[in-house]
């Protein structure tokens, strides 16, 4: 399997295919609806991605990063480089140090609840895009309220609201109505939603939520074109600058991540942290975190894989931000099994969501429309599990630490 | 300690001068922390309180402890307001720390906006305790304003660095008549000992604690070294020279042709 097929073998079909040829339109021109940030941020993440050249880095770079007070991006590139490898210990070790430093034992909590599973995107390695064959559903308000109240009876107190990237099915109002609800349960609210203009993300912050997440995947637009064949999301820049537009919209905090192993993952982890860095030196009161999601199985394709992302690789990942960003968050997903996740929060992870279903009315049984999962997740377990097994690594599981204001 | 150095904060008196945190470490351990401080106000960040949920922080603060909620999360003075107000409700304490960052990576206090914040919440009869950057323009601003005490850090919050202001902490001592309270940024007991003898009213440590290998037994070194550092302050230090040693035979020695 080459790395070029890898993510989309059984999915694609020759129909499609011709038709993707023919309609894929320029993905670094902003659509109609669009709004254009006057802002350099993303030509220097570019750059920057574009200089790294992590094969000139030596152990003795690596050292000196680590014996930094304050690391800076040639530390960070240093950190992320493959003569960092050989290092890994001694560098988990300094960055567990940096999390306890920071953060004490806590560990955050919190599930993802997703909504609805419509897309309009064509994404090739994602279980809910437009051309593949699952059950598609969406959530009514008071289905979203069961769900909710489901979710909330298991203690976990905050809630990570995610759909497909269909505004037209999910409209903007209608993510603004599943924030009010959530208000009602729970204390914090983030939202992993298609990308919006910033007066939207103004709207959804007034209807509770504060936190914005958004995957930009690879960093490589000539890859990331080939991957993301058609809808808005097609569109580039458009989704590099959301974070951006999101704080400007007065979201409190953003999330940064790129789909591991879709490209280069050392250049895109790079950009990732680089993006991360350039926004918090930009608007200092920005709160920071980092996802690292690697490739996962999907419905109708069960071959998608990281590729050269092994676990020793994704650690490497997640100590060089801890090491770059120190006071930032960095969630680990269901993605990871219980054994990876449990250590990575032991090191450098802070957050972590446990009573987990990617799927759609997952959460109460009542609920007759169910939708198909986005991906399979390899840590099941329930929201008691994950704090006694916090407890047992001798980590304190928290709930909330946050007040809307 | 002798009964009658008690320390005063907004009319109450208390005979511990160590505030502990109770962030990032196990809710098991605050009642230990606690007891081996010998703490009698203890904070809690507001936005820690999960009322009716599973750990509760303040299901695990001990009785009898003066409860003193902070304002973390606040970016500006009209936050710090409301989280205030939210504080007294929950946590039914006038006592508030106003904490007012608007920096994710360093989370330097705003100075301005936590002299705003002062005064609007000592109007309303807050017992309002400002943390901020040891400034004495501010640190007037805010008394002028109604706080309780000052509270300065020593370094950015969590790093453990010590007194890196300590001049200018020491202009506050002198210059400012509340109690000052030195708080962030201690990372050792012998830093907290360094505070109280410098005239410091009372210690503020969270992280020093909550990072150690022995949580209850850090916290008991910590008041060890504050009653130290207190008592060595008021029995009046010795003399510290600034450069080399003290010559027996200053530039006077010469004189010989003394009156008998």
């Amino acid at each position: 399997m080459s790395a070029e097929n890898h993510v989309n073998e059984s999915i694609l079909s020759d129909e499609i295919k011709e038709h993707q040829k023919k309609n894929r339109i320029d993905h670094m021109t902003y659509l109609p609806d669009m709004e254009v940030l006057e802002s350099d941020i993303m030509d220097q993440v570019i750059r920057a991605m574009d200089n790294y050249d992590y094969d000139k880095y030596t152990e003795a770079d690596v050292r000196r990063a680590l014996a930094h007070d304050n690391r800076t991006p040639e530390d960070f590139a240093a950190l992320l480089s493959p003569a960092a490898l050989p290092l890994l210990e001694e560098i988990a070790q300094c960055a567990q140090a940096e999390t306890k430093k920071h953060f004490g034992n806590s560990i955050y909590m919190f599930t993802p609840l997703y909504i609805a599973n419509y897309c309009e995107n064509y994404c090739i390695y994602c279980g809910f895009n437009c051309h593949n064959k699952i059950n598609r559903a969406k959530l009514n308000p008071e289905e979203i309220e069961k769900e909710m109240a489901a979710i909330a009876r298991t203690g976990l107190q905050e809630i990570l609201i995610l759909t497909g990237e269909s505004k037209k099915k999910s409209s903007v109002e209608y993510i603004g109505e599943a924030c009010k609800i959530a208000r009602k349960y729970f204390k914090v609210i983030g939202l992993e939603v298609y990308p919006m203009n910033s007066d939207e993300y103004a709207y959804l912050h007034e209807c509770g939520a504060d936190y914005v997440t958004v995957f930009q995947e690879t960093y490589n637009s000539d890859k990331y074109e080939t991957l993301h064949l058609a809808g808005h999301k097609r569109i580039f820049p458009y989704r590099l600058n959301a974070q951006e537009r999101a704080i400007r919209g007065g979201m409190r905090g953003v999330g940064f991540a790129a789909l591991l192993g879709l490209d280069d993952f050392r250049k895109d982890a790079f950009a990732t942290g680089m993006h991360a860095y350039l926004l918090q030196r930009k608007y200092p009161h920005a709160e920071i975190a980092f996802s690292c999601p690697r490739l996962r199985p999907i419905i109708n394709n069960d071959k998608i894989n990281p590729m050269d992302v092994h676990e020793a690789q994704l650690l490497q990942v997640v100590c060089a931000y801890r090491l770059f960003m120190p006071f930032t968050n960095i969630t680990v997903s269901t993605r990871e099994c219980a054994r990876v996740r449990d250590n990575l929060v032991n090191i450098a992870a802070t957050k972590i969501s446990a009573g987990v279903s990617t799927g759609i009315g997952s959460h109460v049984e009542e609920i007759e429309e169910k939708g198909d999962e986005q991906f399979e997740i390899s840590d099941g377990r329930s929201v008691d599990e994950v704090y006694n097994d916090l407890l047992h690594l001798n980590l304190q599981p928290v709930m909330s630490d946050y007040i809307y204001v | 300690m002798t009964n009658t150095d008690k320390f005063v904060l907004g009319g109450h008196e208390f005979d511990s001068r160590f505030i502990l945190g109770s962030g990032k470490y196990s809710l098991e351990l605050i009642k230990a922390a606690v007891e081996n401080a010998g703490a009698q106000i203890i904070t809690l960040a507001l936005r820690r309180a999960n009322e009716g949920g599973m750990a509760n922080i303040l299901d695990y603060i001990p009785e009898g402890v003066t409860l003193l909620p902070n304002t973390s999360g606040a970016r500006n003075a009209d936050e710090a307001v409301r989280i205030a107000r939210l504080s007294r409700e929950i946590c039914g304490s006038d006592f508030v720390k106003i904490e007012v960052i608007h920096d994710s990576k360093y989370l330097l206090p705003d100075n301005y906006e936590t002299a705003r914040a002062t005064e609007i919440l000592a109007k309303e009869g807050f017992i309002v305790m400002p943390y901020m950057y040891p400034d004495l323009n501010a640190a007037r601003d805010m008394a002028n304003a109604g706080a309780a005490c000052i509270m300065p850090l020593g370094s950015p919050i969590g790093s453990n660095k010590g007194i890196c202001t300590k001049d200018f902490i020491q202009i506050l001592i002198d210059e400012i008549d509340l109690p000052i309270i030195v708080d962030a940024g201690i990372g050792r007991p012998s830093q907290a000992c360094e505070a109280m003898e410098m005239g410091a009213a009372a210690v503020m440590a969270n992280t020093a604690i909550a990072t150690a290998g022995d949580i209850p037994a850090m916290a008991g070194a910590f008041k060890k070294a504050i009653e130290a550092g207190r008592t060595a302050y008021l029995s009046g230090m010795g003399r510290v020279m600034d450069k080399g040693a003290s010559a027996s035979s200053p530039l006077t020695g010469f004189i010989q042709d003394q009156e008998a």
